[in-house]
């Protein structure tokens, strides 16, 4: 557990700490961060899935042919980890179908297909301005029905984190944006830094925190200004300068720097006294219960050499990429392959087609010029250099995993703390042999899921098969047990009814067997 | 629209394998000046014969194995081990000594482990062992400083000793050895061993001639080890290599070299005597740091070197050899997975 006070002392003394490896890979901020957040025309279809976090999908409520306003729940659910998604703009409900996700694999996910009806008419949940006196449920409640996940990347339901079952020591705003090329962060701090405080404000009254915390990384200093002067009067808050490092901004490693305490690998920030928001977060906390505005839009990063005009953009959740990448002037001659990567380029993933939509969690379309990043298919055998050791920011060693997950050695991989490693990509980025080592991971641990998986599955049915032959074999024996009382009862019952009597009449059946047996025979011989 | 699809992550440090090996190459140029300067062209031509049988040998092994034989040359892993090799032999051996010597460092020691990343030894310090074990006389034959050499030699003459063992005048290699003095001039750690073993202190032998400087140190020879310090710290300077293993076996170098020289200061070679004199420094900066017969970890690494440099002064002072180099880096192979597995550092959010 760590101390708030000490730490707040520390930094306000401008003594940081360091965490293992990182890197630093080129910035390319400044190809988009320096325009003001853009509003755009709405696509012509908008794309909503219907899950778009960490949990389980809510029921949907709307049907094809039905007009929703914007800000409209799509779908409800009673579960606590189920968060709602909303019409991002009005009009009607076209299709539900299954549509190329926002993920890695590009497999289709149930989605919710809306033609604006060019109004965006809105629907918003009452007010709440003065959520001081409004009791903490009530607000969390709002922000589950407002659908605000983590922005930052996770997409972990807000209002569960919000909820924390232990003292918070530290709240942690997390406005460092440690992936190269993209400024979303960078712009919303600068542009709405007040709304973020009023976001603040609105966790602050519900998780009552000892200290506040927010952390910019110093390649961000307009941001960092922004904050500043939004926080002029709160002296309660606590402004962290961050050296740039990647992954600066990953959970584990912020607090490290904050700190100096880790989080336990088996653990959460909330076990050391840690709650951690990101600064696009508070922005839809204060939409939510000051505007009573559904999480419907998020501000996009759109750069990369093959765009002609990088920018930002207040992007609608479901708009489909080619509706982004004619906003960003998208020259394909520029690329040698077409390729849009949702994301940064440390951590991001290559989408499949330009239908994907904007979800909750995209931060960034990277679409990078046949110069810009390189393609990288050129593996070579690992020469051990020991690089990507140094890199590594969870103190790993990603060579001895790399040759165990190559070798499909899960349980070794697993011995060297496979689990830690948050593929942030500092090792492959480093690794002269150009080894998609953080590639190697992800198919060993999905691996090492789908095993236990099996494992647990197999695990169930043995224990079924064995309960049921318990079962059947403890049937048996209580058929035979019963069988046996109630023989002995018969034979109890018959001595008892007057025990010679009983064996009176037997003796007699026996005399008048053999009488017929002997006369039988007698029969018989006379024939003879 | 369809999109063309990679992992993550999509940016890449523009420095690949082939590029560090050849980074690594040219940071044994200002070695391999000085030691053409000291010690006549020979060095050169070694160097040369090595990487051509470097490059038919990895090329037919590739061939035989059914890999990308380009690549796998273009990579300089053969050429770097070859570069070292021709660099550890005596300027005017024989053409053969260097050619068997490459050959098997490549085809044995490299590629019959599995090639390039999977061998257990150091290709080059093996290829050495073997020469020097196999044919000790040759591979002693090291010549005078040229400046102190009773008959220079030049290009011309190198090339005719090492093809057919004598110099376009008739000489022989054994008289290229011969000093101004008409005395085989022997290396600063033959000579040191020679006079202790027939009885005579530490700084007896230093009155050898090829000991010009009063500091315990030859000029040739620590010159070319001063000129390889500059191309270490190049790479270092670089981050090509990481500053553990050169420093830790510089620093088990002067440890145990301080200790011995203690304890009994007449049997034994001073620190500088022993940093400067034969391959310590070059074998600190080039061959300790090989990256695939090395330790991983940061402790490890720290481990690995220093335990190279205390079996390098202790062979050189009680072993049947002058120089130990290439003995404590073999022996030291051996332990890499044993200091591998017990130094693994802390994970984020583990107890140590």
């Amino acid at each position: 557990m760590i101390d708030a006070n000490n730490v707040v002392q520390q930094i306000t003394k401008g003594q940081l700490f360091d965490f293992a490896g990182g890197v630093h890979p080129p910035q390319q901020k400044s190809l988009s961060n320096t325009t003001p957040i853009n509003t755009i025309a709405e696509p012509e279809r908008l794309y909503i899935p219907v899950k778009q976090h960490i949990g389980v999908q809510g029921s949907i409520r709307v049907c094809i042919g039905q007009n929703v306003s914007k800000g409209e729940p799509l779908t409800t659910s009673g579960n606590p980890f189920a968060v709602p998604v909303h019409a991002s703009t009005s009009g009607m409900v076209v299709e539900i179908t299954e549509h190329p996700s926002a993920h890695p694999s590009g497999l289709p996910e149930t989605t919710i297909i809306i033609e604006p009806d060019g109004h965006a008419q809105w629907q918003l949940m009452p007010v709440i301005t003065d959520y001081f006196s409004e009791d903490k449920v009530t607000l969390l409640e709002r922000i589950c029905q407002a659908g605000i996940s983590g922005l930052g990347g996770a997409g972990f339901p807000t209002h569960i984190k919000t909820n924390p079952q232990k003292p918070v020591e530290c709240l942690i705003i997390n406005g460092i944006e440690c992936e190269p090329y993209i400024s979303s962060d960078d712009r919303i701090m600068r542009e709405h830094a007040w709304q973020i405080k009023q976001g603040i404000n609105i966790l602050r009254h519900i998780i009552n925190p000892k200290q506040i915390i927010i952390a910019v990384e110093d390649n961000k200093p307009e941001a960092m200004d922004a904050i500043k002067t939004a926080c002029i009067d709160d002296t309660s808050i606590t402004i962290a300068n961050v050296p740039t490092k990647y992954p600066a901004g990953g959970e584990r490693q912020l607090i490290q720097v904050l700190t100096g305490e880790e989080v336990p690998h088996d653990g959460l920030p909330i076990d050391i006294g840690c709650l951690m928001y990101n600064v696009g977060t508070c922005y839809a906390i204060a939409d939510a219960v000051l505007h009573g505005k559904a999480l419907v839009q998020r501000v996009v990063t759109l750069t990369g050499q093959a765009l002609k005009a990088p920018q930002n953009v207040w992007a609608l959740l479901g708009t489909p990429i080619h509706h982004l990448l004619t906003v960003g002037d998208y020259d394909p001659q520029r690329q040698r392959s077409q390729k849009v990567i949702m994301g940064g380029p440390m951590m991001g993933f290559t989408v499949h087609n330009d239908l994907v939509p904007v979800v909750k969690i995209t931060n960034c379309l990277l679409v990078p010029d046949r110069e810009e990043l390189p393609d990288i298919q050129d593996e070579r055998p690992c020469i051990r250099c020991g690089l990507c050791a140094d890199a590594c920011p969870a103190g790993l060693l990603p060579q001895q995993l790399f040759w165990h997950s190559k070798a499909k050695e899960y349980d070794k991989a697993q011995a060297y703390n496979l689990d830690a490693c948050i593929e942030c990509g500092a090792c492959a980025y480093v690794c002269p042999s150009e080894i998609p080592l953080v590639h190697y991971y992800r198919k060993a641990k999905s691996d090492i899921k789908h095993q236990a998986a099996e494992k647990e599955k197999s695990e169930k049915a043995r224990e079924r098969f064995e309960t049921r032959q318990a079962r059947l074999l403890a049937d048996k024996q209580a058929r035979e047990e019963k069988h046996r009382l109630a023989a002995e009862a018969r034979k109890k019952a018959m001595e008892q009814k007057g025990g010679s009597d009983a064996k009176d009449k037997i003796a007699a059946a026996l005399a008048r067997a053999k009488a017929k047996r002997a006369a039988a025979q007698t029969n018989k011989d006379a024939e003879e | 629209m369809q999109f063309s699809l990679s992992s993550s992550p999509h940016n890449r440090v523009r420095r690949d394998t082939s590029q560090v090996m050849r980074m690594v190459c040219y940071a044994c140029i200002p070695g391999i000046l000085a030691q053409t300067w000291f010690f006549g062209w020979g060095t050169i031509i070694q160097i040369s014969l090595a990487i051509m049988t470097a490059i038919v040998t990895e090329a037919t092994i590739l061939e035989l194995r059914k890999k990308d034989v380009s690549r796998g040359i273009r990579d300089y892993s053969a050429i770097l081990t070859a570069l070292l090799l021709g660099i550890c032999l005596p300027p005017l051996a024989p053409w053969w000594l260097i050619v068997i010597g490459t050959f098997f460092s490549i085809a044995i020691v490299k590629q019959l482990y599995g090639g390039l990343g999977f061998n257990m030894f150091n290709p080059a310090m093996v290829g050495y062992v073997v020469l020097l074990i196999s044919f000790p006389i040759s591979m002693s034959a090291w010549l005078p400083v040229q400046s102190m050499a009773q008959t220079p030699y030049d290009f011309i003459d190198a090339f005719t000793v090492i093809t057919t063992g004598y110099s376009q005048s008739g000489y022989s290699l054994v008289q290229l050895q011969l000093g101004v003095d008409g005395i085989t001039q022997a290396t600063p750690l033959d000579a040191v061993r020679t006079g202790l073993l027939s009885g005579m202190t530490y700084s007896e032998t230093l009155s050898s001639p090829i000991f010009s400087s009063g500091w315990g140190w030859s000029t040739g020879w620590s010159a070319v080890s001063i000129a390889y310090l500059l191309g270490g710290i190049f790479l270092l300077q670089q981050r090509i290599i990481n500053w553990h293993m050169p420093i830790s076996m510089l620093a088990g170098v002067v440890v145990t070299a301080g200790l011995l020289n203690m304890i009994a200061p007449d049997q034994t070679g001073s620190i500088p005597f022993h940093l400067f004199s034969g391959a310590v420094i070059f074998g600190a900066f080039f061959i300790v740091t090989d990256p695939v017969s090395g330790s991983t970890t940061d402790k490890g690494r720290l481990i690995f070197g220093a335990l190279i440099g205390f079996w390098t002064v202790i062979i050189r002072t009680y072993g049947g050899y002058p120089d130990a180099v290439a003995f404590a880096v073999i022996i030291m192979n051996i332990a890499v997975p044993l200091i591998d597995y017990y130094t693994q550092p802390r994970t984020y959010g583990h107890q140590s």
